[in-house]
């Protein structure tokens, strides 16, 4: 965020030279208006709603809510999932961006795409296909039960679930800015002597690390999030397959509203702390990554 | 060949990653895979179970239990869901469990009253006072009444709605199944929003204040006007309504791999005792054995005419499935494309 | 997915880990995403083409899927309009709040989508903060394909911000600089200069939102009324033919909503790659 300082009131520049590459005063004025109108009408609203009726019935019930023994099972479930879920799809991400960015092969669009692929299939849809190969009438599934691996409406599955909904998050982050950056670092490092994997840690990854922390944030905050996936593969098993975001929904289908919007303002509120660190990160590394991003 | 070892060493690891294979169940737990509206019910009748299997064998035993859609939850039983007991809405659901090898086909006689340990029927849940006085069937195909009910497609209940509908609109128009057809359709007509599952329906109705009345499950309705203000709704019992059975079943294949057969079968039977009998009715569900209830609970239940699923009009669940739900069926039927 | 083919046609380079990083990518690639989607296709192609053709061109089937792309497009292209000036704004202008308001645009990805719906039905419904104001003038949106519309924008929306934001920063001062000193007004060097540089970020992010949106479960559900014909999703009938334990029919629209997408994916790839292209410096 180039060189903003916040809270800034600088609605208006006198100076010349910027005048001529920034709009009208009243032009400015409209458009943050739409925008603010825009992001109020369709994000804070909800998330206003949601806190709004998480409380409702008193914070008193909110606690007991977010400590029963079954919201806790479903968190340390939720947190288990992204523990796993995270750190693969980053080594992936890593790995993949490393070989888009830095090598010129044939096929590489077609790759490009079907990193993208998860994004397009429907949540329904990458659950029912872990179903297809591990269920009991899959592919794998009548060999997996004979060996008593439970794969589906176990933990290995809500994981599989998880990594496949959140599989192009940070190698969407990571492609286009190590492809922007190119390969005169690299080539500069080994050059002069350094190692592949000394290369990689000291002049890649501090490159990239900005948008390497973003992607992992979205990718955390989805892999938390994630419903209609996991919903496919889970078994709602209470207490042992229920994810967070399952949990609010089992609350809210047995008429327990106050509670099912406190667990999804813990949800809400996750998300918000991850974003808020970004933000602040960005804030105390301003000039960093103006520096990386200009590379 | 460095290359070719590293990329294998590369999927190795992920292999790891991926596959960790969970921990077999402790042998003394259960898991019971149900509907959606029984989450109050087996939440008093397990923990009497437990108490009562603990006092029998000294043992103690641990239920797990699964909520949601009937036909989603059998579908997960049919693909590996490690169900020791299915309770649910449907004798259908629990037949296509059957079919796919994991429970007998005798299934149903092997427990008493089609093995449906409690009964229920559908009534109607409208506003205080009832404004658009609904008394009957008729009502719901008025001009400007709007009805709510779940997708027959998706939910068990909404079916025992649809039946009931079918049920007196036979009835009126004296087995007339053109003019059977047209009253359903005039009925459906008549929905604003197809819910997928009957919890759904109820919020659709009572928070967000959709439609003059909503089809439901008598425990359900019951339970609305508990949890969201009997202030609010009352109940309307129709003429003529239908004997909603839901089944309950040991999941064969998994008890004995399992080793779970005895506790499994015990909790099913135990179903069936004056005890549990008394915990059903106390949860609006109509008990096979009203005798063990509470009489100052069973004076709830409105005597209301109820046809079953094995009447020739239906002819059982396989025939009444295939004709009214299946893909192409006359549900389907009552919905043409929009022109435009 | 020839990679012996990639490795012997690769264009010769001094840095290291081709091998392990392509190998390793491929092989996670194939396990977690190409397999599961293959045996998807494997169990729709034992339909057979006549079969699967059958069952996808069925009204109902296209009835749902017409509902499901034609929303999504309206809502990407809504997205595509307030997401750009959403950016816009959060880059060039200077207000209090702005980083907050940057920050909550990540929102719906974090959000589970279910609870989106319901906050969302919980708004727009006839008693609603929002439906009720929009109640007296007859416009309802919960339960009608407008409730689509408005759970579609909003979890469609970081997309494109975020995909148009990196570009926009980026954007040499110098360019729009030069065009006005050659006596372009700014009208001219916002929507002839700027916008078509912007454009393949701004394809990206419509292709996304778009993508996403076509295929959204749970926050839909809630807020549409369901109705065959009217407001029924791809997704939703996908729900139905599975609890009709119709796998096949089930596999065979989810085959053809994956095909639709891929393609949509991969046109907008190729033209963004041709739009690169054409304004390199």
């Amino acid at each position: 965020m180039s060189d903003a300082i916040p809270l800034d009131l600088d609605f208006a520049t006198g100076d010349r030279a910027r005048s001529v590459t920034t709009e009208r005063r009243p032009v400015r004025i409209a458009l943050i208006l739409i925008a603010v109108a825009f992001l109020t009408l369709f994000l804070l609203l909800p998330l206003f709603a949601v806190f709004l009726e998480a409380v409702r019935a008193g914070f008193g019930s909110y606690w007991s809510a977010i400590s029963e023994p079954d919201a806790i099972a479903a968190m340390k479930l939720t947190l288990m999932v992204a523990a796993i879920a995270v750190p693969a799809n980053l080594i992936f991400g890593l790995a993949a961006s490393w070989a888009i960015a830095k090598f010129e092969f044939p096929g590489k669009s077609v790759l490009n795409t079907l990193i993208d692929l998860p994004f397009s299939v429907s949540p329904v849809i990458s659950g029912l296909v872990y179903v297809l190969l591990f269920g009991l009438q899959g592919y794998f599934g009548p060999y997996l039960q004979s060996h008593g691996i439970q794969i589906i409406f176990a933990v290995p599955g809500i994981v599989l679930a998880t990594i496949f909904v959140t599989f192009p998050f940070v190698a969407r982050e990571l492609v286009p800015l190590m492809q922007e950056q190119g390969t005169q670092d690299e080539e500069a490092a080994l050059s002069l002597g350094a190692s592949g994997l000394k290369t990689f840690f000291l002049v890649t990854l501090p490159n990239v690390k900005w948008a390497l922390l973003y992607g992992v944030i979205l990718c955390n905050a989805r892999a938390m999030g994630e419903f209609g996936a996991v919903s496919v593969v889970s078994g709602h098993i209470r207490g042992k397959t229920n994810t967070m975001p399952l949990q609010v929904e089992i609350l809210y289908n047995e008429y327990n509203f106050a509670a099912a919007f406190a667990v999804a303002s813990l949800l809400a509120l996750l998300a918000l702390v991850t974003l808020v660190i970004k933000v602040a990160l960005e804030w105390r590394f301003t000039d960093q990554i103006a520096a990386s991003r200009r590379h | 060949m460095t290359r070719f070892r590293s990329t294998l060493a590369a999927g190795a690891a992920l292999a790891l990653t991926a596959f960790a294979a969970s921990v077999a169940l402790a042998d003394t737990t259960l898991l019971n895979v149900s509907y959606d509206p029984t989450r109050e019910l087996y939440r008093a009748v397990n923990e009497a179970f437990i108490k009562d299997w603990k006092s029998k064998t000294g043992e103690s035993v641990v239920i797990e239990q699964s909520h949601g859609g009937s036909g989603k939850q059998a579908r997960a039983v049919v693909d590996g869901l490690q169900a020791d007991v299915v309770t649910l809405a449907l004798q259908g659901d629990i037949d296509q469990i059957s079919k796919a090898g994991l429970i007998g086909a005798d299934w149903q006689k092997r427990l008493g009253n089609n093995a449906a340990p409690y009964t229920s029927t559908i009534v109607f849940l409208v506003r205080k006072g009832n404004p658009k006085g609904i008394k009957d069937w008729d009502d719901l195909i008025k001009e400007g009444v709007e009805v709510i009910t779940p997708n027959p497609k998706t939910s068990g209940g909404a079916r025992w709605n649809y039946l009931a509908a079918w049920a007196f609109a036979d009835g009126k128009f004296d087995h007339d199944e053109a003019n059977t057809k047209n009253f359903i359709q005039k009925l459906f007509a008549n929905v604003p929003v197809l819910d997928t599952g009957a919890r759904g329906a109820t919020t659709t109705f009572a928070q967000r204040g959709i439609g003059d009345v909503l089809l439901a499950w008598e425990n359900e309705a019951f339970l609305a006007l508990d949890e969201l203000g009997a202030d609010k709704f009352e109940i309307v019992v129709p003429s003529l309504s239908i004997k909603a059975e839901p089944p309950v079943a040991v999941v064969d294949k998994v008890v004995d791999a399992k080793g779970t057969r005895k506790a499994a079968e015990a909790y099913v039977n135990f179903l069936y005792t004056p005890e549990a009998q008394k915990l059903i009715a106390h949860h609006y569900y109509r008990p096979s054995d009203p005798k063990s209830a509470d009489p100052k609970d069973l004076a709830r239940f409105v005597d209301v005419k109820l046809v079953t699923i094995d009447d020739p009009l239906f002819g059982g669940w396989a025939a009444a499935q295939a004709k009214h739900f299946a893909e192409g069926g006359v549900f389907d039927q009552l919905y043409k494309p929009k022109t435009n | 997915m020839a990679g012996g083919h990639g490795l012997a046609l690769k264009r010769p380079s001094a840095i290291p880990g081709f091998g392990l990083a392509l190998g390793f990518t491929l092989t996670y690639l194939s396990l977690i995403v190409l397999i599961p989607l293959a045996a998807l296709m494997f169990k729709t192609a034992s339909l057979g083409f006549s079969g699967f053709w059958e069952i996808v061109t069925a009204p109902r089937t296209l009835a749902a899927l017409r509902v499901s792309f034609v929303i999504s497009f309206i809502a990407a292209s809504i997205n595509v309009v307030f997401g750009v000036i959403v950016a816009w704004v959060l880059i060039r202008y200077r207000f209090p709040g702005r980083r907050l308001l940057d920050a909550f645009v990540d929102l719906p990805f974090a959000l589970p989508t279910a609870v989106a719906g319901i906050a969302l039905t919980a708004i727009y419904a006839r008693n609603g903060w929002l439906g009720a104001l929009l109640d007296p003038f007859g416009i309802k949106i919960a339960y009608t394909p407008w409730g689509i519309g408005v759970a579609l924008v909003f979890i469609g929306l970081p997309f494109v911000v975020r995909t148009v934001q990196p570009v926009l920063e980026d954007f040499e001062r110098e360019i729009e600089e030069a065009a006005a000193s050659l006596g372009a007004s700014r009208r001219q060097t916002v929507f002839r200069v700027m916008l078509p540089a912007l454009m393949p970020a701004i394809l990206t992010g419509f292709a996304l939102a778009f993508a996403r949106a076509v295929g959204e479960y749970g926050s839909v559900i809630f807020i549409a009324g369901n109705i065959p014909f009217v407001s029924e999703i791809a997704p939703l009938l996908i729900v139905i033919r599975l609890e009709e334990f119709n796998y096949a029919q089930a596999t065979a629209i989810a085959a053809a909503m994956l095909m639709i997408a891929f393609t949509v994916i991969f046109l907008i790839n190729l033209i963004q790659a041709w739009q690169r292209r054409r304004f390199a410096p």
